[in-house]
């Protein structure tokens, strides 16, 4: 009974840069910025989402995945060596770390998709709806393994413990990337559980959450018309898979895509001239059941860029700032003033307007 | 004809120290329940509680009183077995009735609460925020596309299909002109027109004094055909098949003679007097293919340019009834629960037949959206809304819009006394007789639907803001802000709720 599943109930803090000429930021930036926010936060989860970290994989799939016990880690392995050629797996470097006491086994493997895989006779789908396929099912049907991220030259690393804590756990001093988010969590309601820890991803997509979707309900029911499984204990994996929906399946334009889910007002729409009318007013109609309703901050990762957006009446904090090519989104300034103090520029976003940041093409 | 020997069910007092025998109650009451001698007579057998006589009182002297006269208790053959069985061995017909169920059935209504903000997110004041009601019926396309001009800015290029804006999700119930007064079609048509909503003709045309609020009529369609013409179809902006009524599943409707006076005559193009026969079946329906045909048969009379209901009685097989609407081309299905009110429909009928909308309505929007169609059409559930409560339980269960039908008689002064299809209705709503019909106020009658429209629709509002969210769209099908109390695991599991602390 798949409506059995819990709903997250958190409060959060959020933080994330990106330098658009992809210029690498090392983690301990990411680290200090988010350990500001560290009362957002009670020790049941801090993750991150690093871009750009595996330019020697940059071609492969790069799943994380965590693994309760060694017997999930085989049934894992034996489903990806039938669909996938693998041409990296390790364990992800970790240190002993005394705030992080106990810890799943954390693997990472680098992969592409047979071209022969069995499931072509019978379902001819296309690579990336295969990785999702592959994600739900890992998550749903192998008990105690679970996929963190599953993109192209990017990770996400995710724990129980404070962010600052799962960061120096990690190692992510160690790692480079252009474009990083971070995630201090408050849950209220679910046990300290390392797959419920932010970001969410879902391939190049990833999202860190402070808020509480109080539509999820429908959210919910609206995926699973399009098949997307919501397993993993959170409302905040809607947020993945409606982009999945709407931006992958349906190719909508981002910023509508951003539209459907922060919804335009009616009282603004029918101000609109007609040509805008026409298409908020069917992007509500078609759309209402992706709508998210509720207090909500969110910043959404993915491999060209960084998206910052908020509920339409803006009950969740949002802050933004730029300095040269690195902006800077975090739900508190002092967050982004300490490892940005004189920013050229600070904002805070109006409500249900998305902060669209671009990264520049790249020169091959 | 020998006298019955059926005790009467009220008992009527007259306070002979406060009656001034004004005789307005005599004058009110036109089931001859109350004579005049020297005084005011009552004679019990024929009141019905209508209360209609104890409104008119201008000393408040009247009372009336479920009899206390005993009967020998017994659970199986209770009171009203008794009565029944006595009334069908002087009379050798069906018993009939007006109004819903009402049988002691569990209400699921009553047994599922709505969540409410607290701490861990905000709930929103109604009062100084937005909170959204707007919502739109029809069929809507999987996806939408769109397309970008030489200066990259989008527009739509998905061609939709024909929606009908409601301001508030609502729409009142399919009541015919003649088996209402034109009075009270007058004011559900107005006030349907003046609060952004729906009202639904019923099985009796539209008379040509209420076109003018066409634009918010569904016009009925129904088996037999009563009022239909090209011109009605294109007055409505929706036009529905009803296939079936929550009160009488599978059976015909017979509105009597008496009721066919001129005007009624005109609406339903039959002959003054003539018995309005409604069949069992739409004699060009006997099956799913056949309403296919019917539903485009209507689409190419009105150029496409409105979307089509399917209005079924909540049954057994409802789910797949219902996908199966929704692929012969409905834009809309309407819902009926065994709940649903009628004008005249058999006792035994009424009472056994069909099934709760709570449960036909969670069954029918699982399965649309188990089988990916659920956007194609709309929902409207119907039978028996109650209250704001029932309203937005409905709505997080799935439904699009709900019907009211008796709220709305209530609302204009009906009493429930279940003896519409007697055409005595002393309130002037369920007659057609003109010294009865002329006691129902338009004007008055549609500032009341005005108001209760509008009061459900604060409430509303008020339970969206606690909710902690500021649209329609996010409670729509949202069952996570449901919890059941005192149902069986099977109960909760077909609503698709979980228990309450769960």
């Amino acid at each position: 009974m798949s409506w059995r599943y819990e709903k997250d109930i958190s409060g959060c803090g959020l933080a994330g840069i990106i330098n658009t000429r992809r210029e690498l930021i090392n983690g301990k930036v990411i680290m200090k910025s988010i350990a500001l926010q560290h009362d957002r936060g009670n020790g049941l989860g801090g993750g991150f989402a690093a871009y750009g970290i595996y330019p020697d994989y940059k071609d492969h799939y790069a799943f994380h995945v965590m693994f309760e016990h060694e017997k999930c880690r085989h049934e894992f392995e034996h489903y990806l060596k039938i669909n996938y050629q693998i041409d990296r797996e390790e364990l992800i470097p970790t240190r002993t770390h005394p705030k992080v006491p106990t810890h799943p086994i954390l693997w990472r493997y680098f992969v592409t998709i047979k071209p022969d895989r069995p499931d072509l006779k019978e379902d001819e789908i296309g690579d990336q709806d295969f990785i999702v396929k592959t994600v739900m099912h890992v998550n749903l049907n192998i008990d105690g393994a679970y996929v963190f991220s599953s993109g192209k030259n990017m990770g996400v690393f995710k724990g129980v413990g404070y962010p600052e804590d799962i960061g120096e756990f990690f190692c992510l001093e160690n790692y480079d990337a252009y474009i990083w988010t971070a995630h201090n969590r408050f849950p209220t309601n679910t046990p300290g559980w390392w797959g419920g820890a932010h970001p969410f991803a879902l391939l190049e997509w990833t999202i860190v959450h402070n808020g509480e979707i109080s539509s999820y309900g429908i959210n919910k029911r609206y995926l699973e018309m399009f098949h997307y499984t919501c397993s993993l204990m959170t409302d905040t994996e809607v947020v993945a898979y409606l982009l999945d929906l709407l931006l992958r399946k349906h190719n909508l334009p981002r910023e509508l895509a951003l539209k459907a889910l922060s919804a335009s007002f009616w009282k603004d729409i029918d101000k609109m001239d007609k040509r805008e009318r026409t298409m908020f007013t069917a992007i509500r109609q078609v759309y209402g059941s992706a709508a998210l309703n509720g207090p909500f901050a969110i910043l959404i990762g993915h491999n060209n860029g960084l998206i910052g957006i908020n509920d339409r009446i803006k009950l969740r904090p949002l802050v933004a700032a730029r300095k040269q090519d690195t902006y800077y989104l975090a739900s508190e300034e002092s967050s982004i003033r300490e490892v940005c103090p004189e920013p050229e520029r600070i904002w805070h976003p109006k409500a249900g307007e998305p902060v669209i940041i671009d990264l520049e093409k790249e020169v091959k | 004809m020998v006298k019955s020997t059926i005790p009467p069910m009220f008992q009527v007092v007259v306070d002979k120290e406060k009656c001034r025998k004004c005789k307005r109650c005599v004058m009110s009451c036109s089931y001859g329940a109350l004579g005049f001698t020297d005084r005011v007579v009552p004679d019990d057998k024929n009141c019905v509680a209508c209360h209609r006589c104890v409104a008119m009182c201008p000393e408040n002297a009247i009372m009336i009183n479920e009899s206390p006269l005993a009967y020998r208790p017994h659970a199986s053959w209770t009171v009203e077995h008794r009565q029944g069985i006595l009334k069908q061995a002087e009379t050798g017909g069906m018993l009939l009735t007006g109004m819903g169920n009402d049988k002691p059935y569990k209400i699921f209504w009553d047994h599922l609460v709505i969540d409410a903000c607290q701490v861990t997110n905000p709930s929103i004041d109604p009062l100084r925020e937005p909170m959204e009601l707007r919502t739109y019926l029809g069929s809507k396309p999987d996806k939408l596309e769109f397309e970008t001009d030489k200066n990259g800015q989008p527009s739509l290029k998905t061609q939709l299909t024909p929606n009908i804006l409601l301001e508030t999700p609502i729409v009142f119930a399919a009541m015919s002109f003649g088996s209402i007064s034109l009075n009270a079609h007058r004011a559900l048509a107005r006030a349907a027109y003046e609060s952004g909503i729906l009202m639904n003709t019923g099985e009796g045309g539209l008379h040509k004094d209420l076109y003018k609020y066409g634009e918010r009529a569904i016009v009925q369609v129904a088996s037999g055909r009563f009022g239909v013409h090209q011109e009605y179809l294109n007055q409505g902006s929706v036009i529905e098949i009803k296939v079936g009524q929550g009160a009488k599943p599978g059976i015909g409707g017979h509105l009597p003679g008496e009721k066919i006076n001129s005007e009624v005559s005109q609406t339903r193009m039959i002959p003054i007097g003539s018995d309005a026969l409604s069949p069992a079946p739409h004699h060009d329906i006997y099956s799913i293919e056949d309403l296919r045909q019917l539903i485009y048969a209507l689409k190419e009379a009105t150029n496409y340019q409105k979307p089509v209901s399917v209005k079924v009685s909540a049954v057994h097989n409802i789910a797949a009834i219902a996908s199966g609407i929704v692929r012969a081309g409905a834009d809309i299905v309407t819902i009926d629960g065994f709940r649903g009110g009628t004008g005249a429909a058999p006792t035994i009928i009424r009472d056994n037949v069909g099934i709760p909308i709570e449960m036909a309505l969670a069954a029918v929007d699982d399965r649309l959206r188990k089988e990916g169609i659920r956007n194609q059409a709309s929902i409207i559930a119907a039978g028996s809304i109650r209250s704001s409560g029932d309203w937005v339980k409905a709505l997080a269960l799935g439904a699009d819009a709900v019907v009211i039908g008796t709220a709305a008689l209530i609302a204009m002064g009906c009493r429930v006394c279940q003896k519409c299809y007697m055409g005595k209705c002393t309130w002037g709503i369920a007659t057609q007789n003109p010294q009865l019909t002329a006691r129902l106020n338009p004007e008055v009658a549609t500032e009341r639907l005005k108001n209760l429209i509008r009061a459900w629709s604060l409430e509303l509002k008020e339970i969206l803001g606690l909710l902690g969210v500021n649209s329609i769209e996010s409670l729509r099908g949202n069952r996570e802000r449901l919890r059941a109390i005192g149902l069986t695991d099977s109960e909760a599991n077909i609503l698709g709720v979980k228990h309450a602390g769960e």
